[in-house]
């Protein structure tokens, strides 16, 4: 599924939203993702998690589970649940533009 | 000199990778084994133990009898490695040098990091059947069961044996029929994920199943507390189970040495490693295999043992100053035990999902890949003795190579997404 952002460029995302290719997503594409799935202003706490997110995925080439983002990212599991409810792995992920986190098998 | 080769770890790992060193090697490498204690439960079988299918004492035998002679078998914890100076300290204070590590420590059951898991109600109606003990304990509570709530749930990934959890409900309806109480006793699976399996043509077979022998199964539910004595699972976003009987499995992690060496485990202590040759990322010459890899393949035996061919190979790669081969495809094979003695089986690897087919000869079988029936069963079963006779010992499985096969297999189920 290809769609094009107000600036015209072209973005390769999966049927339930995630981007296929993270170097297509900047800075400015996670408020409007975040607004979309129900998430107001991005606070600095969501930058963080948002951060991390990306790193890990860009150094590990897996997106981090709700776990690792509580030991690792500084912001413990439930805050995580505050900051991106529902799903913070997930909802985090789509904002960040990487791929669905998928459980390990 | 020859080569001194350390693996920490005699459980499944530990022991396929030392009998085949020791074999392509012989006198020509000193190989040591360090475990903590000399106890090697076959695990597979704590499955049936709860329903009493099975006896402890037959699960249970010693590590170092399953070691070729010419193998040096230490008791002993380790408590720290030092990738620079090559050496692994045992508690106690002795020190063990290496020329190559193997590090086979498995995964760690974790139920502590779960509040309130392991607090009022533990071993009492809340319990794991991942431990000899845990499982022994479950049998005794079934027994006194006779209605009521039963609750099976997956805290989170990565666990071992991803499927034995489904394997236990289905083995759960099975039992209470059995009795004559299954109107009595709802089963309820819980987990993490977004389904009962992650692979999505495998999914819709056990979502089937599932329905099919009335148990019900909550998705994506985090689990962050545990009321032992309200009987309430509560998830991270205050979602609510109620439980008279908790079957857990709890988190799971690297083991604590892991930790102790800075950048040689990911976050929650599984080793670093190359998906495909096994190599650790921090040191050339530390490899991991089994449930401690944080490779992305399931933590199964059958992983250990198709992984044993290309850890090999790769450490006498390595000691030859050769370039390693990535030759591990994540190659998995399950049997699902699913009640009234029949079975499913499924082969996969880290490109290809599970689909149905023959195995493990094409157009021939005899055993059906995802489907039920009686000879899947049976080779549940005999996987015991294939584990102490031919897995440990580090042999060919008959038929069944290292390397998955797409032949045989229906591809054409696989949807191009
Ligand atoms: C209920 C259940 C059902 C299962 N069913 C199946 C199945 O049907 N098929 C299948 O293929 N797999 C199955 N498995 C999974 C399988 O048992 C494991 O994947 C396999 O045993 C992993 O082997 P391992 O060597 O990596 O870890 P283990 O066999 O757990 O061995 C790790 C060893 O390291 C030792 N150790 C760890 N840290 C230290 C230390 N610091 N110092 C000294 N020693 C240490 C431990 O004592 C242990 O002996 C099942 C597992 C469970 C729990």
């Amino acid at each position: 599924m290809t769609t094009t952002t107000p600036l015209g460029s072209p973005i390769e995302l999966d049927p339930e939203g995630f981007f296929l290719r993270p170097e297509q997503w900047d800075e400015t594409m996670a408020e409007p993702i975040a607004r979309e799935n129900g998430i107001g202003a991005l606070t600095e706490r969501h930058w963080q998690v948002i951060n991390f997110m990306r790193h890990s995925y860009l150094t590990t080439g897996s997106a981090p589970s709700i776990r690792t983002l509580g030991k690792a990212s500084g912001v413990p599991v439930k805050e995580l649940y505050q900051l991106f409810p529902k799903g913070p792995a997930k909802l985090a992920a789509k904002i960040a533009g990487i791929p669905k986190p998928r459980g390990c098998i | 000199m020859n080569p001194r080769i350390v693996i920490i770890g005699g459980g499944t790992a530990g022991t396929i990778t030392a009998n085949r060193l020791s074999r392509v090697y012989g006198d020509d490498a000193a190989i040591t084994v360090i475990d903590r204690d000399d106890r090697h439960v076959y695990q597979p079988g704590l499955l049936f133990l709860p329903f009493g299918l099975v006896d402890p004492n037959r699960l249970v035998r010693s590590r170092q009898a399953q070691l070729r002679a010419g193998i040096n078998f230490r008791l002993g914890e380790v408590q720290r490695i030092d990738t620079e100076a090559e050496r692994v300290m045992l508690a106690g204070g002795e020190e063990i040098p290496y020329d190559v590590l193997v590090i086979a420590t498995g995964a760690t059951l974790l139920p502590g990091e779960t509040q309130g898991l392991t607090g009022p109600g533990w071993q009492e109606r809340v319990f794991t059947f991942y431990t000899l003990e845990g499982a022994t304990a479950l049998r005794d509570a079934l027994r006194g069961f006779d209605g009521g709530r039963l609750v099976i749930n997956t805290v989170d990934m990565p666990i071992k044996c991803p499927v034995a959890p489904l394997e236990f409900s289905f083995l759960a309806d099975w039992h209470f029929r059995e009795r004559g109480i299954r109107d009595r006793v709802q089963i309820e699976y819980v987990t993490s994920l977004d389904g009962a399996f992650t692979k999505a043509v495998c999914n819709r077979e056990l979502s089937g199943l599932l329905a099919g022998k009335d148990i019900t199964v909550t998705t994506e539910f985090n689990t962050g507390e545990v009321d032992g004595t309200g009987g309430r699972l509560v998830s991270w976003d205050d979602r609510e189970v109620n439980f008279d009987l908790l079957v857990t499995i709890p988190l799971h992690g690297g083991g604590e040495v892991i930790g102790s060496v800075p950048g040689l485990g990911d976050e929650i202590g599984f080793v670093r490693a190359d998906r495909s040759t096994l190599q650790s990322s921090l040191s050339p010459n530390v490899f991991a295999i089994g449930d401690a890899a944080d490779v992305p393949a399931s933590k199964a035996g059958s992983v250990a043992h198709f992984e044993g061919e290309t850890l090999v190979s790769n450490i006498q790669r390595f000691l030859r100053g050769e370039e390693l081969e990535g030759s591990f495809d994540g190659h998995t094979n399950c049997f699902i035990e699913t009640g009234f003695g029949r079975a499913l089986l499924i082969d996969f690897n880290y490109e290809t999902e599970p689909v149905p087919g023959l195995f493990p000869e094409p157009h021939i079988g005899p055993l059906r890949l995802l489907r039920e029936s009686r000879l899947n069963h049976l080779g549940k079963l005999a996987f015991e003795w294939i584990y102490w006779n031919l897995l440990l010992p580090g042999r060919p499985l008959p038929g069944i190579s290292d390397q998955m096969q797409l032949a045989g297999k229906q591809l054409n189920l696989l949807s191009t997404k």
